[in-house]
């Protein structure tokens, strides 16, 4: 099995942590892992994206232009951003929450909601569409968004792991006081993800 | 022995944990701090870890610590080292008794650095030895080969990761045994004391080592040739991965040199590889290092392209598509790039300055209290406080390195009389470099206000304790050292301490200092925010906001978005309740509420 995978979001979002968690699950079942993060001044709200490379030593960190096999965007926005990351068959979990860049705000440049939207819809033949905040703050926190977004994932079978793989690596990545609300909000996203199927 | 999925810097502290590294110091600065943090956190007992106050006193104690010979490591940046330079280029000199190991983490891009440099040249010109790992699994080996070759030729060696091996994961295969090695104790000798008479004789001595280690490296398991076709590709560091791929994508037949050990270069080797090849790419991020040294050794004997060639950059940092490019050009394939998707015009976004940051409200403090002075410059300096730059603010003019704001400042307002500067520094930079530049402004009486902002923490690496914070880096406390009794003790007179959320007295505090003739300083002290637990309250916007976006335009807190009604919406699950927006709202539209009402 080779697969490469690619988490986007916003500096905050927590991407970091779902790509361990991935990374983790992938050493479980005794796979070869890369990964390549963003982290340091870009971390400060700025784009950031977490590229993983499952089941083979001979690749760079880096997942090249239209080689990943899964897309996790954690903002629309930052979702559409990575469409050319993307093989023309790949398939997505996209959560629809918009965050609007202050310079936006301040009549610097555009955030066109319903065209990303669009752009992906059109781009991405298995996409699957959520709302994932609301079903943080039901989990107990809106910080579990990550969380949330890999169960719903997992649900929705886009991921080469089972949700007892993952929630196994989330025991390892995840300290013990918030292992609880991040079990919940991973339940409520595969839920969420199979009543949506 | 087991696997484990390692980041670049885990796999560098667990190769130095391994090798038996005792001693560990160094200075928070991206892409290299987690290599400190991972040996925090493994807590091995017999290692000492510190933050020291600045790679220099980083880099002296750890050589400390190796003439006492213990096996010792410091970590920084590229931009680290300038400051390290000096105590380094007199080590290379007089060598080490334990194994000494310098990590220097480069960062092609640059993504969160002031320059380019790389430390290659510096290992080079420091005639010491220097590893560049491709992957995060050779990273942890190269740290015991680089202790082991530290020892045997009693220098210093360098190991110098990119930040995609840093920030880069892999399966790495961990030895599970640490076992700390302990120092054989300071010895006394006249070798430790630099004078012109010994510094000819050990000059002579290093530059004969050069040979030697050199012979060394071409047997090296880092250095290797995958034969081939009679076209070769030489590559060093993540170069060598993107290489590896795109060879393997597109089936090529090409002979590679894979150089682990670019300074000194393995020459034996290169002269097979060289012997074994028409024409070659160098292929190799940041300065042609590599590149150089091949068309050297070639004099003429092979076709040698690369950067001199412009078939590579200089700057930037490389990716597979742009090796792919150059690769194929080089063996003469043509392969239509693959077909990409228009995607609507996406926003630009920038990192910002956190919600409830306190530097958000010194910043807007010190512009409203300086408005009316046209010529005022702002003086700003490395950390998050950088980003005091971006509009809305503006409130950086000048920003250089480390603790330079303060000396820039006193030598704009030297030669343009009648303008005020102020100088931002945070609180570690201020430890790390910062104090020179307030006695100089003293001693030349320079007329400028210095505003140190306090948070309490070394925060764009993550938040390290510094010599203010009370403690240390492995979490025993320290004494205390106070920015206001420093300020004192260099002869600033005037100076204030304020909350800079308390925005009238903070306003007043930075007019006064700005009066003030010759050098002031204004404290403004509170936490950053990501030391603080979230308060039950937050901000909400009322019915009475009007939609005239003052609070955006002015302060740019990224809490703030624009709803669909025109009117300003609060995002609850990051304001921290800081109150700055409604000291600027005109019609008292921003009030304080409870969270979960």
């Amino acid at each position: 099995m080779f697969s490469s995978i690619v988490i986007a979001g916003v500096g905050g979002q927590g991407t970091l942590l779902a790509s361990k968690i991935l990374s983790e699950a992938a050493q479980k079942r005794g796979l070869f892992v890369r990964t390549s993060e963003t982290i340091g001044m870009a971390q400060r709200g700025g784009s950031v994206s977490s590229h993983l490379r499952i089941g083979s030593e001979d690749v760079s960190p880096v997942i090249p232009l239209r080689h990943a096999d899964v897309l996790i965007g954690f903002e629309l926005a930052e979702a559409a951003r990575q469409l050319n990351r993307l093989k023309p068959d790949a398939s997505a979990v996209v959560n629809v929450d918009c965050i609007v860049p202050i310079n936006v705000a301040l009549r610097q440049g555009e955030y066109l909601c319903d065209d990303y939207l669009s752009a992906l819809k059109k781009n991405i033949g298995k996409g699957f569409y959520i709302n994932a905040a609301p079903l943080a703050i039901e989990a107990g926190d809106a910080r579990t968004l990550n969380i949330v977004l890999l169960g719903f994932s997992v649900g929705a079978g886009i991921l080469p792991f089972n949700e007892q793989e993952i929630r196994e690596a989330m025991e390892c990545c995840i300290k013990p006081k918030l292992l609880e609300i991040n079990k919940k909000a991973f339940l409520l996203g595969a839920e969420a993800a199979r009543n949506q199927i | 022995m087991a696997n484990r999925v390692c980041m670049g810097n885990e796999a560098i502290a667990l190769g130095a944990i391994s090798a038996g590294v005792s001693i560990v110091s160094g200075y928070p600065g991206t892409p290299s701090t987690e290599i400190i943090e991972t040996l925090l956190n493994e807590k091995v007992s017999g290692i000492n870890v510190q933050w020291s106050t600045n790679e220099k006193t980083a880099l002296e104690v750890a050589a400390g610590a190796a003439y006492a010979g213990a096996r010792s490591m410091v970590t920084m940046k590229q931009v680290g080292l300038n400051v390290a330079a000096d105590p380094l280029m007199s080590l290379s000199y007089v060598g080490v008794q334990g194994g000494m190991v310098i990590v220097v983490a480069d960062d092609p891009g640059p993504w969160s650095s002031q320059t380019e440099q790389d430390t290659r040249h510096f290992a080079k010109y420091a005639n010491l030895p220097v590893f560049d790992p491709s992957s995060p699994e050779e990273a942890y080996e190269m740290v015991s080969a680089a202790f082991d070759l530290s020892e045997e030729f009693k220098l210093p060696v360098f190991l110098r990761p990119t930040t995609r091996v840093c920030h880069a994961s892999a399966t790495v295969n961990i030895e599970s045994a640490p076992h700390p090695k302990p120092a054989s104790g300071f010895e006394k000798k006249p070798d430790w004391i630099i004078f012109p008479a010994l510094s000819y004789r050990k000059h002579g001595e290093l530059e004969k080592k050069q040979k030697l280690i050199s012979e060394k490296f071409s047997t090296l398991q880092f250095n290797r040739i995958f034969s081939g076709g009679r076209k070769g590709i030489a590559a060093s560091g993540i170069s060598y991965q993107y290489v590896r791929e795109v060879i393997k994508e597109f089936g090529l037949d090409l002979t590679v040199l894979k150089v682990g050990t670019p300074y000194p270069l393995p020459l034996k080797l290169a002269e097979e590889f060289l012997s074994s090849v028409d024409s070659l790419l160098v292929v190799e991020e940041l300065d042609p290092v590599l590149e150089e040294q091949l068309l050297l050794i070639s004099a003429g004997k092979n076709k040698i392209f690369g950067k001199m060639t412009d078939n590579l950059p200089c700057n930037g940092e490389y990716s597979f598509e742009l090796i792919k490019n150059a690769v194929l050009k080089f063996v003469g394939i043509e392969v239509e790039d693959p077909k990409l998707v228009d995607i609507p015009t996406l926003p630009i976004r920038p990192p910002v300055l956190c919600a409830g940051c306190p530097h958000r409200a010194s910043f807007y403090a010190a512009k409203i209290a300086s408005k009316n002075d046209e010529k005022m410059v702002y003086c700003g300096d490395i950390g998050c406080y950088t980003l005091g730059n971006a509009a809305p603010l503006n409130m950086v003019d000048t920003c250089l390195c480390m603790g330079a704001g303060i000396t820039i400042a006193q030598g704009i307002s030297l030669a343009e009389k009648g303008t005020k500067c102020i100088a931002f520094i945070g609180d570690s930079t201020f430890f790390h470099s910062g104090i020179s530049g307030v006695i100089n402004a003293v001693y030349q009486n320079a007329n400028i206000t210095i505003a140190v902002l306090d948070n309490h923490t070394t925060a764009m690496t993550g938040g390290q304790p510094h010599p203010g914070t009370g403690r240390t880096a492995m979490g025993m406390p320290a004494k205390p050292l106070y920015i206001e009794k420093i300020l004192r003790a260099c002869g600033v007179e005037h100076i204030s301490k304020v909350n800079p959320f308390k925005y009238e007295e903070t306003v007043d505090a930075f007019k006064k200092a700005i009066e003030h003739q010759g050098p002031s300083a204004v404290i403004a002290k509170a936490p950053c925010i990501a030391l603080i637990k979230l308060p039950p309250l937050v901000r909400r916007i009322n019915e009475t906001c009007i939609g005239c976006l003052k609070c955006i335009k002015q302060l740019g807190c990224p809490a703030m978005s624009v709803g669909s009604n025109g009117k300003v919406v609060i995002n609850e699950t990051v304001c921290t309740e800081c109150s700055l927006c409604s000291n600027v709202c005109p019609v008292g539209a921003i009030k304080k509420v409870d969270r979960n009402v």
